[in-house]
Formats: structure tokens, C-alpha cells, sequence
């Protein structure tokens, strides 16, 4: 029989730390800090409001591009904290921030167009890329940046077949983040070599030093960035998938055509709770924020009494420590801390070759949890003894 | 810093010094003292414990009396809700808007302690027109605190 799969397909990698995915998943008395999503309820009023709508009826297909009162709440709510100016026009309801991505690359990639993305990253870029027949380009971050880009590291990587630049701050897994002064170095490069910026901004609302500041807002650069955002961070309501991408009318119209056909609409559900939880939701996002932020600053201490280095992530809910001094691979370190005293950490292979050396913790756990896993840390990395020898990687 | 550290103790007692201290970005010592203040002015007036009382045992029984009286000349309301306010029995006691005075909660042992404390002592108190007595069947939420046991969200181990 012929073979019937999409050789394009096979070009996607299956993970390859599975193994260790398997084995965490396996440990019931484990405490995991291996996950990427909040840990508080969706805020009752939001929740309250999508059973409402189900009352009444409203359980039909909406426009395809979104409902009209949910894509003005999206603009005023993006005007208000970013000042971003998309009108609800420019705006597409979709099925989490992960449908946006992949509809706004394949709106964009013409066979061979290069997109730069950067490592680590969030597992869907590459892959997403790959499907759209484009190619991905990866820049290598660096801890001593604090995993933020440098215009130098984008220049060097620049080539007549480049076309987008994929960027995600807060970043996951790193929780590095982008400042005003950043991203004006690398618009000036963008503008430079006339690319498009995506802008994955999932996490925008979980920043901890000052407010998130997104580069669609700097001069000139509205018309040449995609701005992607959603609910499942900023209100905890990442089951509900819902998203939004916000772009230039010409790529809107383009894109508009691949979520017509493929996903029809959003959940309607989702679109009335998403409403309600733009009109009412900041005090749900200060409590919720104010809560990570705490348990930022508890791990953060308690890391550097351990002697873990890391530098402070400001954005999003996770932790990047280095572990390079302990000879070992993340995915070792990893599963040998899984094994030992049941803490799972995700390697940070799991975003990337250059995430070798570092591993994600999470910290959308209770203050307790997390006392209970710095506890079984502590007593893993004692025990830690140097040894010499062991196979190691990675660049120091 | 008084009302964040209100803010923090309002619903976590259990709280010690060095946490709230921690939370604050303050000095210990500095938290102990303005607690004492606190104290001492009766801004915080005491320290309680929510207990789901339907998971002992022991009986209880609690009940919210509607109270209408004729307010006294002088002393309004005053005077007469200190006289309720004094029974051990008498849990809280409210002035309320609407058609009648006084919110009275009570604790006690069972429905019959209860009726006859409302008949023998309240219903006796001078100035007091008429009472209205509902038992409480079943907490659902108290002080904020649903009394339902949530089940633990099983979340799996990892999520990229």
C-alpha cells in the first residue's frame, strides 16, 4: 500500500522528550510545577455569564469574524491598556491565541518565506510555520540578555527571503519581557528590512515591573504587526478557547478566509463570558496577578538561598533557572528530580535545543504547593554532588 | 500599611507575623505593635474560627430572629440592643432598614433551647413589640467561606 501521510506533516518533529512527559504523568503523589496554565477559577461572574447565554437560547453559529459587541469590547479594551488601535473590523474572534498563530502565518507564508522565531519558544511556532510552507529561522537567546532580543542578534540572521518575525513577551518558558526602549531598537530594524511582526501576547496582563508594552503601539509600526491575545491567561479561562489576532485590513481579509472555512466561529459561549469578562474583569486580573507576583518573589528568594541561579522573569508565571553547574541535561536533571523526590520541572529541551541547560517551573501553584517542592528541591540539589564527567551539552 | 494588614488578616487569622511582615515589605516588630494598637482601639475586635458545625456531632442550632421594638426616648435603639446584645446566646444583633429593627442571631444547642430562650428573654425585654424566629436548615457559606467540599481539580502533571 502507498503511504497516504503528508510528507509535509512528517517534517513536523514529534516532541522529543515524550519519554519524560510519560513518566511524569504516570507519579500520582508527585508535585508538579509543569504547568502552563493558571490554577484560579474562572471568575464567577464570567463563567455566570456564559450559562446565562445558554439560558437564553444563544447557543447558534455567531459572524464568523466575531460577535460585534465582543470585537468592540476588544478594541476599547486594547486602546485602554496598550494603546493599540484596531478597530473591530480589524479584529478576529478565534479559538485561542493557538488559532490565531496558525492563522496569521498561513495568511502571510508564501512557500520558502523565512520566519524568525526565538529560542525557546512555546512548542506551537515551528510547527505552525512548517505547515504554513514556510521556513523557520531560529535566534538562540541568551540568559545574559535575560532572553530579550537584540537588534544585533535579528540583523544577523536577516536574508532577502525573510518575511515575518514571530515574537512572544511575556514569554513562555522563559518569563523574560520586552520594554518600550527593546522593542523600539527592533522596529527600527523591522522598518529597516520592511518585515511583519507577530506578536504573540498571550501573557500581556501577567507583567510585574511596570505595564506590558506592545510593539504594534510604536510609531509606524500598527501597519506592519499582527497583535495576538486571548482570555485563557489574563482571566483564567483557558478551556473556554478564546482568543482574538488584530492586524492590518489587508492580512485581516486574508486571514478571515482560512477561519471562515476551517473554524467557522468561536464558541458563542465563550464570546458572551469573553464580553463580560473585558466590561468587568480588572479586579479579577489584579488579584490574580498580585498572587503570582507573590509567589514570583517567594521563588525567586528561595532560589537564590539555594544557590539557583536565574534571572528575574517579569512576565508571565514561570521561572527559567540555570542548572548548567550541575553537569547534567535538563531532561536528566529533570527526571532525576522526578524520580528522586517527585517534583516535576520541564526540561527546557521540551522549547527548544537552546533551552538545554535550563528547566521551566511554573508557578500557577498555591504558596503551599510550592514551599512543599523548594522543600524537595533543596534536599534533590544537596544531594547534587559535582560530578565530573557526566554527559553534558551545552555551551557555557 | 493598617489597611492592608486588615485586608490580609480579615480572612486568614492563622496568619504569623513574619508572613504579614513578608507581605507588607515590613518589620516584624513594626507589625506586632501596630496589631497591639489595633487591638486596643477595638479595630480588631477579636479572633474567630469558621467551623462547619454539620460535620461534628454536637448539636447546634442557630436561628435569625426578626425583632421589632418601640425605640426608647434618649437612647433610640441603643439601649435596648445592649440589653439583647448581653445574653451569651446572642451570636450578632443588627440594626436593620425595612420592616423590622433588629436582626438577632443566636446560637444554641437545639431548636427547643432556642424557642424558649426567644419566648423567656428576648420576647420579655421591655419596649419589644413582636418577634419573627427562622432556623437556619443548612449553611452553605459562612464569613465567606463556602462550607461544600470542592473536589480536588485533577490537573495533569504537565501543560506546555
Amino acid at each position: 500500500m502507498r503511504d497516504f501521510t503528508s510528507d509535509r506533516i512528517k517534517e513536523i518533529k514529534p516532541s522529543g522528550i515524550r519519554k519524560f512527559f510519560d513518566i511524569a504523568n504516570k507519579i500520582k503523589d508527585c508535585i508538579s510545577l509543569g504547568v502552563g496554565e493558571p490554577d484560579f477559577d474562572t471568575p464567577w461572574h464570567i463563567t455566570e455569564e456564559g450559562i446565562y447565554s445558554l439560558e437564553q437560547g444563544k447557543t447558534f453559529y455567531t459572524s464568523n469574524q466575531g460577535l460585534p459587541e465582543l470585537r468592540e469590547e476588544i478594541s476599547k479594551w486594547n486602546k485602554r491598556k496598550y494603546n493599540l488601535d484596531y478597530s473591530p473590523e480589524n479584529i478576529i474572534v478565534t479559538c485561542g491565541g493557538s488559532e490565531a498563530i496558525d492563522i496569521a502565518l498561513r495568511a502571510c507564508i508564501n512557500p520558502g518565506d523565512e520566519v524568525i522565531i526565538l529560542e525557546p519558544n512555546y512548542v506551537c511556532y515551528e510547527p505552525d510555520i512548517i505547515l504554513a510552507g514556510g521556513v523557520a529561522i531560529k535566534i538562540k537567546l541568551k540568559n545574559e540578555n535575560e532572553f530579550r532580543l537584540t537588534p544585533e542578534e535579528l540583523e544577523e540572521v536577516i536574508t532577502d527571503k525573510t518575511k515575518i518575525l514571530l515574537i512572544n513577551y511575556p514569554n513562555n518558558p522563559t518569563g523574560a519581557i520586552m520594554t518600550k526602549e527593546d522593542l523600539e531598537k527592533i522596529a527600527e530594524v523591522i522598518k529597516k528590512h520592511d518585515l511583519l511582526v507577530i506578536s504573540d501576547e498571550i501573557y500581556s496582563e501577567l507583567t510585574y515591573s511596570g505595564n506590558h508594552y506592545s510593539i504594534g503601539a510604536l510609531p509606524d509600526m500598527r501597519d506592519r504587526t499582527i497583535t495576538i491575545n486571548g482570555f485563557s491567561k489574563a482571566f483564567s479561562m483557558t478551556g473556554w478557547r478564546l482568543g482574538y489576532v488584530m492586524g492590518p485590513k489587508a492580512i485581516m481579509d486574508q486571514m478571515k478566509k482560512i477561519h471562515q472555512f476551517v473554524i467557522m466561529c468561536s464558541p458563542t459561549i465563550s464570546q458572551y463570558a469573553g464580553i463580560e469578562a473585558l466590561k468587568n474583569g480588572d479586579g479579577d486580573i489584579e488579584k490574580m496577578k498580585k498572587e503570582y507576583d507573590k509567589r514570583r518573589k517567594y521563588l525567586l528568594k528561595e532560589f537564590d538561598r539555594l544557590g539557583l541561579p536565574c534571572f528575574e522573569p517579569r512576565g508571565a508565571f514561570y521561572i527559567f533557572p540555570d542548572i548548567r553547574k550541575y553537569r547534567m541535561t535538563s531532561e536528566e536533571f529533570a527526571t532525576d528530580l522526578l524520580e528522586k523526590e517527585h517534583v516535576v520541572v520541564v526540561p527546557g529541551t521540551a522549547f527548544g535545543d537552546s533551552g538545554e541547560g535550563f528547566v521551566r517551573i511554573s508557578y500557577a501553584y498555591s504558596l503551599d504547593a510550592l514551599k512543599e517542592a523548594v522543600r524537595r528541591i533543596e534536599k534533590y540539589i544537596g544531594s547534587l554532588n559535582f560530578k565530573a564527567g557526566n554527559y553534558c551539552t551545552f555551551d557555557e | 500599611m493598617e489597611k492592608e494588614l486588615l485586608g490580609l488578616i480579615e480572612h486568614n487569622a492563622k496568619m504569623t507575623v513574619e508572613e504579614i511582615a513578608e507581605e507588607l515589605v515590613a518589620d516584624p516588630n513594626e507589625v506586632v505593635s501596630l496589631i497591639a494598637e489595633l487591638e486596643t482601639k477595638k479595630v480588631i475586635c477579636g479572633y474567630d474560627t469558621i467551623i462547619n458545625w454539620d460535620k461534628v456531632t454536637e448539636e447546634k442550632c442557630n436561628a435569625l430572629i426578626e425583632v421589632k421594638v418601640t425605640p426608647q426616648r434618649g437612647t433610640g435603639f441603643d439601649r435596648i440592643a445592649e440589653r439583647i446584645s448581653k445574653f451569651d446566646e446572642v451570636d450578632s444583633v443588627y440594626l436593620m432598614s425595612g420592616t423590622y429593627d433588629f436582626m438577632v442571631i443566636i446560637n444554641g444547642r437545639s431548636m427547643k433551647e432556642v424557642s424558649s430562650f426567644v419566648f423567656e428573654k428576648i420576647s420579655a425585654i421591655d419596649f419589644i413589640q413582636s418577634t419573627a424566629t427562622h432556623f437556619v436548615l443548612k449553611k452553605y457559606k459562612d464569613h465567606g467561606v463556602s462550607m461544600a467540599d470542592k473536589p480536588i481539580a485533577k490537573r495533569t502533571n504537565i501543560v506546555l
